[in-house]
């Protein structure tokens, strides 16, 4: 049974439809990341779970048990903000005790020691909020929201305030931390690296709609929207008409071969989304011309103009240079491409 | 399961009051000013405007306060560059000086300036004896004594407003019009002045309004020189109580005429400075003579500012008539101190301490329900808050700042001198309670606008992880809300406080001999020609409004 459930969950701001029937499930102890671009409704929809936001339609569960109706303070959920929210007039250790009210003083004292051991900050409860870094108080805040033993834990865009080599660090700390407890967690990010890395599964949202939910390789490897291959990961569009039996006609006349996410119809025209890594210089393939060269070390990614449009392959190094004439064919190695009908 | 939205019953409720507080005596004002015995009728309004008194009342209320604004800018804002842009010895503590008179109440800053340059004053007398003339070398009376005054007193909102736009300024901006070629001379005046635009409309507006609702100058000085607010009251005291309600409804309507300009620049003054940098760094001034010249100066401008406070300390010590042609009074004492043991002389201290502690505390505590209820968003998925009750809530916080003292006083006057409680109205004219009530409606901007500009500042998220921790919304309040905003409220509490401690516009129309507060004090010791008496309860207030004005620093520190 699923330990936290969102049932159809719907939300307006004024004429703003910001989610549209939401429905997910997550395990106990699972982890999920929502993913998604600015005002996809990712972040309305952790706020929802907390209960900062009451939804238009559909029920939440945690354990079978409706908690749609009940305020923030009452659903003993522990949540991290973007900016940590620490409060700045209180010690650290006092922000840690803030959710301890009901706890005796010395059970309170007890379990401060305990969270902010268990985040790496022992000792530091009589420390000022300002006088620590910035990976230190997004410690804090965790230490913060874990301290009261939530039900569910909720980070909203929890590293997104770091600079990158910390955030790198603070990721995999995080991730310990979390997994060492085991708690039910729903982190919002907009980063497909942060959610593939932290998430055990990942739900991408677009325009308030469920896109998908999958762990990162169903999401990378089988996307099943449109908007999915392109948000995640990187990719290259074909267009062409599909022939049936997972084939398609590019306009070149070549045929490839590839898998139809969702029913398509045979002489439909649809588009092929290619990761770069499918994608090979061969000879006798598509001709273009390279236009541009990004370094990634032992491997490169290479624009290629081909007829009308432009398309992105991963290739050795020093495989071919800018100006170049070449020709890009299908490989074998890398996902397969997908099939998509053209709205 | 399911939550109903809550209807806003509590927010309804506030409003009521407000509107019951601030629009209702203003509204009954109006009504009363077009009603007679026998109905409704123009005839007040007629009166008004058949008497060339009333329009020359009108016109002098406009050029002293235009004339203001153009002095109080002359000063402020050549200080405010000064202060925010070079760096020269004790300039802190002379920045810290030039700020005092903002936080004296204004009847202080007009009897000491009586002391110091009245026809008896310390500089006439001490001009009449360096001169060996046989009169005072000059009165102080007149638009040009009231001008002196506002420009003494209203130069604050100058400089303050300027040297935040100052500080605010981006100084990319300024390398940018330097890297363009442009002087120093052009880069003022193409670059920070129309940056600097909004804060010195605000400044300009700011010091118009506080102009046309000037009170103690006019009266004190004024003499036959009568503008609105004198002429209201004048109308009032020869019992002529219609003409002087259509006038209050005509200042009225200037100030929210000037209200709602005020609102408008606030608005367009966002657009202006939509992108904040850091600030130019001050020049520390190299050369030693700069650097004299300017300490001298300030130094001199503080001692020119301070002089009216120091002067309003010694005459306090003067004893009553032992000092009449010398320059320097020959006798000083304690006695007018001693008189403070008796009951009488200490009563309007004593009236004047637990009204204004009485209206503060009302007033933080409705401002701060009122603020949070226009401002704050709900946590807990409540409906949002309606915008036209915030917007109704806002604009009854604002009212009572733009409206003038006088028009309030008539106005409370007007709808608490009647006994008709099926519509709101009782009589609390003659009663305690009328000046803690008028005190209160006069603090609430202060309060209120202190409190909405706390919470703006505040994040919310902050309170959304208290409710996140198990807070209901009294822990959140107390533990995360209140302490946040101590230094905003302290603030707004300071300045309350000193209002009400000081007030004298509104007192003069509403006090009785029991709840007579300072101020009245003064004038009835002034005109029993006790200067020594007048001087102690000057004292009194400005040690008042010095603590309080200590405090909210404090507050405002932590």
């Amino acid at each position: 049974m699923a330990f936290l459930t969102l049932d159809r969950l719907d939300k307006s701001f004024q004429t703003n439809r910001v989610l549209r029937e939401l429905s997910l499930e997550i395990g106990k102890g699972e982890v999920l990341a929502l993913l998604g671009p600015s005002g996809s409704g990712k972040t309305t929809a952790l706020r929802l779970i907390a209960g900062f936001e009451s939804p238009d339609r559909g029920r939440i569960l945690v354990e079978g048990e409706e908690v749609t109706g009940l305020p923030p303070s009452r659903r003993r959920f522990g949540m991290v903000f973007q900016h940590y929210a620490l409060f700045p007039h209180l010690t650290v250790g006092e922000n840690v005790a803030f959710g301890l009210e009901k706890a005796g003083k010395e059970e309170a004292r007890r379990r401060v020691a305990e969270a902010l051991a268990q985040v790496d900050l022992p000792g530091f409860e009589a420390r000022r909020v300002g006088e620590i870094s910035g990976g230190q108080q997004q410690r804090v805040a965790l230490a913060r929201a874990l301290a009261p033993e939530p039900r569910v834990l909720l980070l909203d865009e929890p590293l997104s305030n770091l600079d990158p080599t910390l955030r790198e660090r603070t990721r995999r700390e995080l991730r310990s931390a979390i997994r060492k407890i085991g708690i039910t967690t729903v982190l919002v990010t907009h980063e497909q690296e942060e959610a593939f890395h932290l998430g055990d599964r990942v739900a991408v949202l677009h325009a308030g709609i469920l896109q998908q939910v999958g762990s990162p390789e169903d999401l990378y490897e089988r996307p099943a929207t449109r908007f999915v291959a392109g948000f995640v990961g990187r990719a290259s569009a074909f267009p062409g008409i599909y022939e049936g039996d997972g084939k398609v006609r590019l306009p070149s006349g070549e045929t490839w071969a590839s898998e139809p996410a969702g029913d398509l119809k045979a002489g439909e025209a649809v588009e092929l989304v290619v990761r770069p890594e499918s994608l090979v210089f061969v000879q006798g393939g598509l001709p273009g011309r390279v236009t541009e060269r990004r370094y990634a070390g032992p491997v490169s990614y290479f624009q290629v103009a081909l007829d009308g449009h432009e398309v992105e392959v991963m290739a050795p190094s020093g495989a071919v240079a800018e100006g170049d004439a070449v020709a890009v064919g299908l490989g074998t190695s890398g996902p397969r491409p997908r099939i998509f009908g053209r709205v | 399961m399911r939550r109903l939205p809550h209807p806003p019953i509590s927010g309804l409720f506030l409003a009521l009051l407000l509107a019951w507080l601030v629009g209702y005596p203003l509204l009954m004002t109006l009504v009363d000013a077009l009603r007679g015995p026998e109905g409704w009728t123009a005839a007040h309004v007629r009166e008004l405007a058949s008497r060339p008194d009333e329009w020359l009342a009108l016109w002098r209320s406009l050029w002293i306060s235009l004339a203001s604004v153009g002095l109080a800018a002359a000063i402020g804002v050549p200080l405010a560059f000064l202060f925010e842009r070079a760096d020269f010895p004790g300039r802190r503590f002379l920045a810290a000086v030039v700020a005092l008179p903002v936080a004296l109440p204004p009847l202080v800053g007009v009897i000491a300036f009586l002391f110091l340059y009245g026809e008896s004053g310390f500089v006439s007398r001490a001009v009449q004896s360096l001169l060996g003339l046989e009169a005072p070398p000059w009165r102080l009376a007149g638009p040009g004594a009231i001008l002196l005054v506002h420009a003494y007193s209203m130069y604050v909102y100058f400089y303050l407003f300027t040297r935040a736009g100052l500080s605010r300024l981006d100084a990319a901006l300024l390398e940018a019009a330097a890297a363009l070629g442009a002087g120093k001379v052009r880069t003022l005046f193409r670059v920070t002045l129309p940056l600097l635009r909004p804060a010195l409309a605000g400044a300009a507006l700011l010091t118009f309004m506080t102009s046309l609702a000037s009170f103690s100058a006019p009266y004190l000085f004024g003499g036959s020189f009568r503008v609105m607010t004198t002429q209201i009251v004048a109308s009032k005291l020869n019992g002529e109580t219609g003409l002087s309600q259509v006038e209050t409804v005509l200042l009225a309507g200037l100030a929210l005429l000037a209200l709602g300009g005020m609102r408008w620049i606030d608005r367009s003054g966002v657009a202006a400075t939509g992108v904040r940098g850091v600030a130019p760094a001050r020049r520390r001034l190299e050369s030693s003579w700069a650097r004299i010249t300017a300490g001298t100066l300030g130094w001199l401008l503080a001692a020119f500012l301070l002089l009216p406070h120091a002067v309003l300390l010694l005459v306090s010590f003067v004893p009553p008539f032992t000092w009449t042609s010398e320059a320097f009074p020959p006798v000083l004492a304690l006695g007018n101190w001693a008189g403070l043991a008796q009951a009488e002389k200490l009563r309007p201290v004593v009236n004047s301490l637990w009204m204004a502690a009485v209206s503060t505390a009302a007033a933080v505590a409705l401002g701060l329900a009122a603020a949070r209820m226009a401002v704050s968003r709900p946590v807990d998925g409540g409906p949002p808050r309606r915008p036209w009750l915030s917007s109704a809530l806002e604009t009854l916080i604002a009212v009572p700042w733009a409206v003038p003292g006088t028009v309030f006083a008539i106005a409370l006057a007007t709808t608490f001198g009647v006994n008709q409680p099926w519509i709101g109205r009782f009589v609390l004219i003659g009663t305690p309670l009328i000046l803690p009530l008028a005190y209160l409606v006069r603090s609430l901007p202060l309060t209120g606008r202190g409190s909405i500009a706390g919470l703006r500042g505040l994040d919310p998220a902050l309170e959304e992880a208290a409710a996140s921790l198990g807070a209901g919304r009294w822990r959140r309040l107390g533990k995360v809300v209140f302490p946040l905003l101590r230094p905003a409220i302290a603030a707004g509490a300071g300045l309350a406080f000193i209002t009400a401690l000081g007030d004298f516009v509104v007192s003069i129309v509403l006090y009785t001999f029991e709840t007579r507060p300072i101020s009245i004090e003064i004038l009835s010791s002034l005109r029993l020609q006790d200067l020594g008496m007048a001087a102690v309860y000057g004292v009194i207030l400005m040690t008042g409004s010095a603590a309080a004005f200590l405090l909210w620093g404090r507050g405002e520190a932590r």
